[in-house]
């Protein structure tokens, strides 16, 4: 098969619009942090975390959608310590970022070690099965890749179309989108910078957290170290290529997506059979890398990221 | 609430982060020693011992802080210019391939020649690596966390790459490592029959370098001012983009050196897992010594204790040695805090 | 103006206090303002007239005192409250978000957080009655960022009026608009009034204030010193009562103009967002003048001073220095050919706040002797220097050591000039040099730039203050839409005149002339 086959069968696009599912929820979770004024480098560990948490309600007998419930509450959790540390307090982004990162890694591979001690194998679950949508899902080449996913898949296209109708059309997301554009606007209209970006800080990390569990409770069915492996930081690149706007931050994943579940396929390609398969590894990578630097002419940064509100700077 | 700038902090104050830090790790090491059901108080004994409570401990601890001096220089150097430099794993890779290539027979050398030479190109192969994510900042804005995060996965797969292809050591028995390096490449030890080798004494002697650009140097007065007011410097005349390059060489030559110092002293070979996150804990090192040079080297030693402590620990009571990772990043945390509430005061408004 | 004696009170400000630290900013502060009125709340920058409004507008708390809005008391520190209330306040700085549009902003915080809808339309023509109503014509679904000064702050009090303000606030008003502008500012004020609001007007310019105002409330060091009615005094009165005491301002006597030390010619930058690039300008800087720059801010200004202080490089056209053609253009061979640049803004620009004393003194000097050499600071000799400009320049602080973010502006004002003047430079480009000083300092601001120019050198002034430009130049030039007018000498033009300029009209004539 050649590149051209392997884009027309229904099985690449299936497998890249899973593989893109997690980023989908990541990236709209980074994308309202940044919208309100906050970069959030917590999350590839707040995905880590989220992946644990869903994973392990469903193990300690929990249902599928009550363990993604608790996937939110955690990420919403490590959301709030980044929020208290970086909104009233002003403490940098970056630091607390990474540290956020790092403390909900490590306390949830020391929660995993505590929690199994004696595991070699990850244990499974019974994780969310695809669910065809009848009719839709008959359609070829694109019927089964958007119509017979996981509940998960559809849940993550619902949030696409939720975050952009509560940005551009509630008196809320327009206060998340003052928030980072000039703080000083949003308080001399009565309303609480702090609220705002904490919450949004919050909601945004509930939101990776579910991004993480997805790994946990529909790509995979277990837990295992290294799960996450970069995909978070490739969630910060897919904010800046989507310009902060979720429709195109979705299309962003999708394209990345794309490109993962291409290089697994041509591997299997004579193309592919001679090129180590690290090369095909640090693809996603590398592209990251050229969309922020093809976006870096950055005029639709929010115009307050990363600034810190001072109330009445003297 | 209001945050307002304390004219004349005490001594006291300007010592309280490092001190609510290490404090506040105590405390949040001994509730998840609880929670895995030991006693806090062997826990903490059990590590303080593991560290340093023989002299196996104090030089295994010592060669753990080795790197971390290294990769907290640089990560102190960088971040003082505001150049956010999360890249130090792959710098140090550089740096540990740089040896791995040349030590190991390529260059039939006298250690006295051989071993400058090494460290020379090592440190070129980390400023380079750094010096891309620092000019697509400098000429195209490109926010550098990210690309020197990115960075790293790619340098890895390289090296992964390498050493399963053109750098396997055909004695190595199928595992992917390079060959064992010469003789002439290899650190000596600082005393003949202890495990020290002179990673450490150059880890020391780096940090005193370091101190002196920052203090006694221009290039360190316009790395300060650069990272303190970038907008002021460039008006007063500093050239602002030269000084940033300048930081990420050295920078990255730092990072890349404890590489060097890892394979050619410690190790003899190179293998994927030649660093356990290095890089990464290179920042809780420089946090940690508020960016100081020296404070780097007693950060580094602090940082090293717990992990060395942390293993023997765990091996002795069943505690996970995650527990270090932990106590560190609420290390970090709280020394941030820290940092805030000496300069500036909360006013409830 | 009416005089409504027997009106309702609608707001009462009684013993408010308020100190930041060691500052007392506000000393048992109170007055009463009428349905219909409009009292002018006057003093010189730090006298505690903003920090008033802001406890007003809930923005800061008082330690001591009560606000009263309508007769009922007003939670402290809450901006909603005072909303709901009735006040409304226009900021100096506008709390704008360049990348939304006017409807946006003047929405925002209108409806809950939690409703659904944004009723745009409802809201778009409520914002175009009321624009209609108070004279402030704007476009609602322009892009923020895209307006000009004035039309911004039409954007700003339409936010005000939007929620109903009975009572508003504006705080220094027409410190960025044209005197055409602010012509219009009045007329829309007076509207205001005859529609039953209530204004509170702070200013620091005297015939504003005697234009505009029913009543005048002086402030000083953060008391009350005078109040009364406007109609019973003059300027030169308010000014008294305003520095306590006689005024003292350097005499300018003219100055003896010499050669050009200076010199563009068909010099042109490109458009920086919102404002206008410069336009093939022709100009130059005599020694032993000052040349005042008069405009609006965002007329090219800033190019200009970026230019000349080696920012950037010209997009075509040519600077020549003492006759000599100058190529490579950047802040260090500015400084090294001998030009003082005091910035815009001491903050920002001007100095390092973290670094002390002495590392801000040797901010442009340090990279030669005696300051270092062969790459080695030489810190004895750093040290020397800054405590010479603190004794020279009278820098009040504690030491050489102390870092310069706890220095008061005056006092940090007065370090720049002591970095830059000490070399005795030929050319001095001084970017609005007494912004936020108090008057003490901005006396002695101005007897530098008269001692130097009595020396010889060549002085830029730019300003958004008309009054201090007139004061001190020897020749002006009117700066609109990056075009230059030609020099006006001292003396021969009165505001109103330069107000005509400063719209851009003289250029339009002078275009038609030839």
């Amino acid at each position: 098969m050649d590149i051209l086959e392997i884009l027309m069968t229904a099985s690449f696009w299936t497998a890249a619009i899973r593989i893109a599912s997690p980023l989908i929820f990541a990236t709209l979770g980074e994308l309202i942090c940044e919208r309100a004024g906050v970069l959030n480098l917590g999350i590839e560990g707040i995905m880590v975390a989220g992946a644990f948490a869903g994973w392990m309600a469903v193990y300690s007998g929990l249902g599928l959608w009550p363990g993604v419930m608790v996937a939110f509450v955690v990420g919403m959790g490590f959301g709030l310590i980044h929020s208290i540390l970086t909104v009233p307090y002003g403490l940098s982004q970056h630091v607390v970022g990474l540290g956020v990162t790092l403390l909900a890694t490590s306390s949830t591979y020391y929660a995993y070690r505590l929690a199994l001690p004696e595991v070699t194998s990850p244990p499974k679950i019974a994780a969310f099965q695809p669910y065809e949508i009848p009719v839709l899902s008959d359609i070829p080449l694109i019927g089964p890749a958007l119509f017979a996913q996981t509940p998960l898949t559809y849940l993550a296209f619902i949030m696409v179309a939720i975050v952009a109708i509560i940005l551009y059309r509630t008196p809320l997301g327009l206060a998340v989108r003052a928030a980072g554009e000039n703080p000083q606007a949003v308080a001399a209209q009565g309303l609480s910078v702090t609220a705002i970006r904490m919450g949004a800080v919050m909601i945004g990390s509930g939101l990776m957290a579910i991004g993480g569990a997805f790994l946990t409770m529909s790509a995979f069915n277990s837990f295992f170290f290294e799960m996450v492996s970069g995909r978070g930081w490739i969630c910060i690149a897919l904010v800046v290529f989507g310009a902060w706007r979720p429709g195109k931050a979705l299309l962003g994943a999708i394209l990345f997506a794309a490109f993962d579940a291409l290089q697994i396929r041509i591997q299997q390609t004579p193309l592919g059979a001679g090129i180590p398969y690290q090369v095909f590894l640090m693809m996603p990578y590398f592209l990251s890398i050229l969309a922020l630097v093809a976006m870096s002419r950055r005029a639709e940064v929010p115009a307050a990221l990363m600034v810190p509100f001072n109330k009445g700077e003297r | 609430m209001r945050l307002e700038p304390i004219v004349n902090p005490s001594l006291a104050r300007t010592l309280a982060p490092p001190a609510l830090a290490i404090a506040g790790t105590v405390v949040i090491a001994s509730l998840l020693a609880m929670l895995a059901g030991a006693n806090p108080f062997s826990v903490l004994g059990l590590i303080l011992k593991g560290a340093f409570g023989s002299q196996f401990a104090l030089l295994e601890t010592l060669n753990r802080a080795t790197p971390l001096i290294f990769t907290g220089l640089a990560v102190a150097v960088a971040f003082r210019a505001r150049l956010w430099n999360i890249g130090a794993e792959a710098q140090l890779y550089a740096g540990a391939l740089v040896v791995a290539i040349l030590g190991a027979g390529l260059l039939d050398w006298p250690a006295i020649l051989l071993l400058p030479t090494m460290a020379i190109l090592a440190m070129i192969a980390g400023a380079v690596l750094l010096l891309i994510p620092a000019l697509l900042k400098v000429r195209l804005g490109v926010d550098e966390v990210v690309t020197t995060l990115l960075i790293n996965f790619i340098f890895l797969l390289f090296v992964s790459m390498l050493l399963e292809g053109a750098l396997k050591d055909p004695m190595g028995m199928g595992w992917p490592k390079s060959a064992r390096l010469i003789e002439e490449a290899r650190l000596p030890r600082i005393i003949d029959g202890l495990r020290l080798h002179w990673g450490f004494g150059l880890a020391l002697i780096s940090a005193v370098i370091v101190w002196i650009i920052g203090a006694r140097t221009t290039l360190g007065y316009e790395m300060r001012a650069v990272g303190l007011n970038r907008e002021a410097a460039e008006f007063a005349g500093i050239p602002v983009s030269r000084v940033l390059i300048k930081t990420a060489l050295l920078s990255g030559g730092l990072a890349a050196l404890a590489g060097y110092s890892e394979v050619a002293g410690l190790k003899g070979s190179l293998t994927l897992d030649l660093s356990p996150g290095f890089g990464y804990t290179g920042i809780i090192v420089a946090m940690l010594a508020l960016l100081n040079p020296l404070g780097v080297i007693a950060a580094a030693l602090f940082v090293a204790g717990i992990f060395v402590g942390a293993d023997s620990m765990s091996r002795a009571v069943g505690v996970p040695t995650y527990l270090a990772d932990i106590m560190l990043a609420t290390a970090l945390l709280l020394m941030v805090v820290a940092i805030l509430l000496t300069r500036f005061r909360v006013v409830r408004e | 103006m009416h005089h409504h004696k027997e009106a309702q009170v609608v707001l009462r400000l009684d013993q408010i206090t308020k100190t930041f630290g060691a500052l007392t900013a506000n000393d048992a502060v109170g007055f009463t303002l009428h349905e219909g009125e409009v009292i002018a709340l006057l003093g010189e920058n730090g006298a505690g007239k903003t920090t008033l409004m802001n406890i007003l507008f809930g923005q800061y708390t008082a330690d001591r005192g009560t606000v009263e809005v309508m007769g009922r008391a007003l939670p402290p520190g809450n901006p909603r409250a005072a909303l709901d209330a009735g006040v409304g306040m226009v900021h100096q700085h506008f709390t704008l978000a360049d990348n939304m549009t006017v409807l946006e902003n003047v929405t925002l915080g209108t409806r809950p957080l939690w409703s659904l809808g944004q009723r745009r339309t409802a809201a778009r023509a409520r914002i175009v009655q009321l624009a209609d109503d108070f004279k402030l014509s704007v476009d609602p679904d322009a892009r923020v960022g895209t307006l000009t000064v004035g039309e911004r702050q039409r954007v700003e009090i339409l936010k005000a009026l939007y929620r109903d303000a009975r009572i508003l606030i504006l705080d220094e008003p027409t410190a960025v608009l044209t005197p055409q502008e602010t012509t219009d500012l009045f007329e829309t004020l007076r509207k205001a009034v005859a529609l039953g609001l209530s204004i509170v007007f702070i200013s620091h310019k005297l015939h504003e204030v005697m234009a505009i105002s029913d009543r005048v409330i002086i402030l000083r060091h953060g008391r009350v010193v005078h109040e009364g009615a406007t109609g019973d005094t003059d300027p030169q009165d308010l000014a008294a009562r305003m520095v306590g005491g006689e005024v003292a301002a350097p005499k300018a006597a003219p100055g003896t103009p010499g050669a050009p030390l200076l010199a563009l010619s068909g010099v042109s930058t490109p458009d920086r967002g919102a404002a206008p690039g410069l336009k093939s300008l022709d100009f130059s800087l005599l020694a032993g003048q000052i040349t005042g720059l008069a405009g609006v801010s965002g007329n090219g200004q800033g190019a200009l001073a970026d230019l000349i202080g080696g920012m950037i490089r010209p997009a075509s056209g040519t600077l020549s220095l003492a006759g000599a053609d100058v190529t490579s253009w950047t802040p260090r061979t500015a400084v090294q050919a001998g030009i003082a640049r005091i910035p815009e803004d001491r903050h920002k620009t001007g100095t390092i706040a973290d670094f002390d004393l002495t590392e801000n003194a040797i901010l442009e000097g340090y990279a030669g002797a005696p300051f270092s050499r062969h790459g080695w600071m030489n810190w004895s000799a750093a040290k020397a220097f800054s405590e010479d400009i603190i004794t020279r320049y009278d820098v009040r602080c504690p030491g050489p050591t102390t870092r310069i973010r706890l220095l008061s502006g005056g006092n940090m004002q007065k370090l720049i000039l002591g970095r830059v003047m000490e070399g005795e430079p030929q050319i001095i480009l001084a970017n609005q040099p007494v912004r936020g000083l108090d008057i003490g300092a901005v006396n002695y601001v101005h007897s530098q730039l008269l001692k130097a120019r009595d020396r010889g050198a060549a002085v830029l002034l730019i300003s958004e203050d008309l009054d201090e430009i007139m004061a001190l130049s020897d020749v002006i030039h009117v700066i609109s839409e990056g075009r230059l007018s030609p020099p006006f000498a001292r003396g021969t033009m009165t505001p109103a005149d330069l107000g005509v300029w400063m719209a851009g009209h003289g250029f339009v004539e002078a275009a038609h002339a030839s």
